[in-house]
């Protein structure tokens, strides 16, 4: 029980095994960005209100603000630079559902997550999973747009 | 970012989580439990919470149970809401689950940090006080269980060392009528202005407030006049409404005044709904 802030930890990020040395203390935006270089999550509120750090851990979206590291250690964790050109991204551009773009990895990565474990998500699932993030821009119409276009591909996928 | 460093352990069992807070201590470590973490990091960023040790308790068990299956409900404090809603078990608290926060925040808030939390609105408390759950704790002195209306006063009365296990609530009483509303300022996230909590079970309307106070309650007091049916339904809410205990919130989400008002709206709607239920 010797006193470590620091320790090594072994994360699983978009598919690769990254070793980095973090505080014990440090939330996993701050690993990613930080110690990983992956950017495109973004610091926003830093109090779980914006949804601008959204990131997948296991498959459901975390606001990554909110969650130490370490405690992702044995998870998979993916995160926008992971996605790779998913569908929800070409409605996005598709919808132009963007102005200056600083939501849109966590608006991604939370519609992303939302299609692939509910792709029959109603309006109201469609809504209640949407309002975890915030689009200072407001293009809200276009983002719903881009999210029931994907939706609907992917249930003709299925 | 939290501003400080601790140390984090993730026990694998109720003896080691404690021995390890016992042995913290002595050690002069100051040691929280941590559930989601959500209220920690988020505190502890704004200088309101500090501590030199978390005590992870997502990896024990007893703390992730959801069994639904016997004459008894019983749910691990380390569930998150979400998966609360998901498998829903208790639909009143399912309701109140679901107004907690937001769908992300939620895959992280579980059911013990929500009720244990420094953030006054715990309203997950609400739906347990009026179906009269019990509360699992584990601690230093080895485990207890209690009604958490003898342990819910402002906040949960836990001890040096303690945390929340489980919660368990009677299967007879998760499908009695109930009622749940809360009424924010604006939008659809966010914190109460009120949120009412209610059950019906027989003839008596148990309710639970959360938002009006800088605490949740349920009352004797204002049941008794809620349950008065000898007075006009109008009487009835009014005497309720002034039974409240003090002090009210009066902030910039709402006026005192304005809570009370929203409260008696709310109740007129509750005792429609449960009494046209009988």
């Amino acid at each position: 029980m010797e006193k470590i802030t620091k320790r090594e930890l072994v994360l699983h990020v978009n598919g690769e095994r990254r070793t980095v040395t973090a505080r014990q203390a440090d939330t996993l935006l701050f690993v990613l960005r930080s110690g990983l270089g992956l950017t495109g999550s973004k610091p926003g509120c830093l109090n779980g209100d914006c949804g601008a750090c959204t990131v997948l851990v296991d498959g459901m979206p975390i606001k990554s603000c909110m969650m130490l590291a370490i405690e992702t250690v044995g998870k998979e964790i993916t995160t926008i630079e992971g996605l790779g050109g998913a569908p929800i991204q070409h409605a996005f551009v598709r919808h132009f559902a963007f102005q200056c773009g600083y939501c849109t990895p966590g608006f991604i990565m939370n519609a992303h997550a939302l299609i692939e474990r509910h792709p029959n998500a109603d309006q109201a699932t469609i809504q209640e999973w949407l309002e975890s993030n915030i689009c200072r821009c407001t293009s809200y119409q276009e983002i719903e747009a881009a999210v029931k276009e994907a939706l609907e591909a992917k249930k003709v996928d299925i | 970012m939290v501003p400080f460093d601790f140390a984090y352990y993730r026990p694998q069992s109720i003896v080691e989580a404690v021995t390890l807070f016992i042995e913290l201590e002595q050690k002069g470590i100051q040691t929280l439990y941590y559930g989601g973490g959500t209220e920690i990091i988020t505190l502890s960023r704004l200088g309101f919470v500090s501590t030199a040790a978390v005590i992870d308790i997502k990896a024990i068990p007893e703390c992730r149970t959801l069994d639904a299956d016997s004459d008894l409900l019983v749910l691990g404090a380390a569930l998150s809401l979400t998966e609360l809603e998901e498998a829903n078990p208790f639909p009143l608290l399912t309701k109140a689950a679901k107004e907690v926060a937001d769908r992300t925040a939620r895959n992280q808030i579980t059911l013990g940090g929500n009720l244990c939390g420094k953030i006054f609105y715990r309203e997950t408390a609400l739906a347990l006080l009026v179906a009269e759950a019990d509360i699992v704790i584990a601690g230093p002195n080895g485990f207890r269980q209690s009604r958490i209306n003898d342990l819910f006063h402002q906040q949960l009365q836990l001890g040096r060392g303690e945390f929340v296990v489980q919660v368990k609530v009677r299967r007879s009483d998760v499908e009695l009528p109930h009622f749940h509303r809360k009424r924010r300022k604006q939008g659809e996230v966010g914190y109460p202005l009120v949120t009412i909590a209610a059950l019906k079970k027989g003839e008596a309307i148990h309710a639970a407030f959360s938002g009006i106070c800088p605490f949740p309650f349920r009352s004797a007091d204002v049941e008794a006049h809620l349950n008065d049916r000898s007075r006009l339904t109008a009487e009835r809410i009014q005497t309720a409404v002034n039974a409240f205990p003090r002090p009210i919130l009066h902030d910039i989400e709402g006026s005192a005044d304005y809570r009370l008002f929203v409260a008696a709206q709310l109740l007129e709607d509750a005792l429609r709904e449960l009494e046209e239920t009988m």
